[in-house]
């Protein structure tokens, strides 16, 4: 196993941030912690890679324990800090440099690795990190954790604050990287992302929900679920939560997703109590469920 | 090794292209030494004096002339009557106002003696005193002269002398102490500054997450900062002997030795402020208030420390930079060699081998 997590806690002041939480990422496996701001997502990542110590339990990664062998880790794994974490007031060529040489290796040596990811960066090679756009400071990060080579990389929340087509760019990337056994833990707020990783763990305030690949965690929603539209729609979602019949109603882009109570439940009903309340436009279609409902599913059977 | 080069290269990177930074470091000295040398200084050179002479005689013309070609007076006026004096002062030109009697020259013939008052405006006491020391002395002069002649048997001269600095420069006193400070400050505040810019920028956090260890990224960050300093104490040197002619009397070789150890020990002590303070902010009032008021106010570069209440010259102890100032001064003034100075260069030492041991206690190997 790459990663192997036992019973891990953290607690800042009486605040658990990390919650009693194992699970394990095989090797060459690209693993998503899914979760909202505030999960532990970033604690978690801190305890992996040695910069933070558990209150509870034991890891390894790599084969390396994370309390005694914490310098062997060092050596091993690539670390993409959610806030960027270059030196702004070096160039992009420099950056690269720097890490090369502190890893104890040298850019020409790796860089078949990081050459998809370069190339794209490489026209503003003497630019500043620091007047980089996001996506590519995200580019030269990633560049950056990869020159050494490691064995496992961590990235937290790398495409936070990235335009969609640069995290499209980027998650084809990880996708690549893979291929060259690079076991990868990654971070992110993003449901819609989580479908990309092997395997997910859905995360928030310090516990894990649920781990499992994308498809099955989709497929075990439980219940039927539709997609709701009207002309008004923050009228519509007063009107659903006190409909008898709604176990959930919430924002969906520009549908609300609703799940019923009863078995028994016809679309038709719930036109008819909407049209009641003078509702236009009305939409009530069956949809399949995606991370994000199974994810506010299962936070809302937690609490 | 090459981990530690690339790591010195990027620390110089950063420090040639911060301009903010750039500046304090070699701007500063050399504005501190010549605001300390020729700004704020006890030496008189060119004061305004005013001349009431009553007996206009050949003795007097004498004296005014001796008086008149020396650099340090220049005479701007004559005035008749005592009640002159007063609205001169008032004005505030005039510095100093020399009166000689009625009949100078028959008076030192006959009498043997003559009289001359010097009134000083003494709203600034220090150059009221300065003044007429110097008065004083070119009259002495000119009473020898006119002795040389005469035989006689007693002649009283009162002869003082000051040793080391017989032309009581100030700026001989307050260049160690510049020097101090600026070496103080440079070293102290700009790697503490440095070193907590990665933990708030969070490339610490990388730092700490890759096969670098603690020794090599402290003595990395340190290594240019030594460079920049031992620069900066030759470029004071430099300056305090060919723009104020300050003589260096002892070994330059000794005197940058000493200089390098108490940069180690300033580098130290930063390095100890940087594992304590979290913010850039916080490094730096850390610095500006622990050290350099402490440098200034009780390393005896401005106050005398035999002069303070016991207590804060126990306190004056624990600070370098008192026993820095003690060796450069005596280097440099009094020209000795380390075996005046040993006990203190021990002392040195001692300090800055217990808060490098400290830093690397305290130097967290993680974020917590």
């Amino acid at each position: 196993m790459s990663i192997i997590l036992n019973n891990i806690s953290k607690s800042y002041n009486k605040v658990k941030a990390v919650d009693d939480i194992s699970f394990e990422v095989k090797p060459g496996e690209l693993f998503g912690l899914i979760g909202p701001d505030g999960a532990g997502k970033t604690t978690l990542f801190r305890i992996l890679t040695t910069l933070l110590i558990q209150d509870k339990g034991n890891a390894t990664v790599a084969g390396y324990d994370v309390l005694k062998q914490y310098k062997d880790i060092r050596n091993h794994v690539g670390y993409m800090p959610g806030r960027f974490s270059l030196y702004q007031d070096l160039t992009v060529e420099e950056n690269l440099n720097f890490f090369a040489t502190i890893f104890g290796t040298t850019i020409a040596e790796n860089y078949d690795l990081i050459k998809d990811i370069y190339v794209q960066i490489e026209p503003f090679k003497d630019r500043r990190a620091g007047k980089l756009s996001g996506g590519m400071k995200q580019k030269l990060a990633l560049s950056c954790a990869l020159i050494h080579k490691p064995k496992v990389l961590f990235l937290d929340e790398p495409t936070t604050g990235v335009d969609p087509v640069s995290r499209k760019e980027f998650w084809e990337m990880l996708k690549r990287l893979q291929q060259k056994d690079i076991t990868i833990l990654v971070s992110t707020p993003y449901m819609d992302e989580a479908e990309l990783c092997d395997r997910i763990a859905l995360i928030t305030n310090g516990k894990i929900l649920q781990i499992n690949t994308p498809g099955a965690i989709i497929a075990s929603f439980p219940k039927k679920i539709f997609k709701v539209r009207s002309f008004n729609t923050y009228k519509l979602i007063e009107d659903l939560r006190i409909y008898p019949d709604t176990h959930s109603a919430y924002p969906f882009g520009e549908y609300l997703h609703f799940t019923p109570k009863s078995e028994a439940f016809r679309p038709m009903d719930l036109t008819k109590y909407l049209e009641e309340r003078q509702h236009k436009e009305i939409e009530v279609k069956e949809t399949v469920a995606t991370i994000e409902d199974t994810f506010m599913d299962l936070s809302k059977a937690n609490e | 090794m090459n981990r530690f080069i690339g790591f010195i290269k990027k620390e110089f990177y950063h420090i040639l292209r911060d301009r903010r930074s750039l500046f304090i470091l070699f701007g500063m000295p050399i504005v501190q030494v010549m605001l300390f040398g020729f700004a704020i200084t006890n030496e008189i050179n060119n004061v305004d004096i005013a001349i009431l002479d009553h007996s206009k005689d050949v003795n007097t013309k004498e004296i005014i002339n001796k008086i008149a070609t020396s650099k340090y007076f220049s005479i701007k006026g004559f005035i008749s009557h005592e009640d002159e004096i007063e609205p001169t002062f008032r004005k505030g030109k005039i510095k100093a106002v020399l009166n000689f009697e009625k009949n100078f020259s028959k008076n030192l013939v006959t009498q043997k003696k003559a009289t001359v008052q010097i009134l000083t405006d003494a709203t600034d006491p220090n150059t009221a005193n300065t003044i007429s020391n110097y008065i004083g002395s070119i009259l002495q002069n000119y009473q020898q002269e006119l002795n040389q002649g005469l035989k006689l048997p007693y002649q009283i001269i009162p002869k003082t002398r000051m040793v080391f600095n017989p032309e009581l420069k100030s700026v001989y006193m307050f260049v160690p102490g510049v020097m101090t400070i600026i070496l103080m400050l440079v070293s102290a505040m700009m790697t503490s500054i440095s070193i907590t810019k990665e933990k708030e920028l969070g490339t610490m956090e990388i730092l700490l997450v890759s096969p670098l260890n603690p020794f090599q990224v402290i003595v990395g960050k340190v290594v240019p900062y030594i460079l920049l300093s031992i620069i900066n104490a030759v470029v004071i040197i430099l300056l305090s002997i060919f723009v104020f002619k300050m003589p260096v009397q002892g070994s330059l070789f000794l005197l940058g030795a000493e200089s390098t150890l108490f940069i180690i020990n300033a580098l130290s002590l930063g390095i100890l402020i940087s594992t304590v303070a979290a913010t850039q902010q916080a490094a730096m009032m850390t610095s500006l208030m622990g050290l350099m008021l402490p440098v200034i106010l009780l390393s005896g570069f401005i106050f005398p420390i035999s002069s303070m209440p016991l207590p804060l010259q126990m306190i004056s102890n624990i600070i370098p930079a008192k026993w820095f100032i003690i060796i450069i001064k005596g280097i440099m003034l009094k020209g000795v060699g380390l075996a005046y100075v040993w006990k203190e260069t021990l002392i040195l030492i001692g300090m800055t081998i217990f808060f490098i041991g400290l830093s690397v206690k305290k130097y967290k190997i993680r974020l917590e």
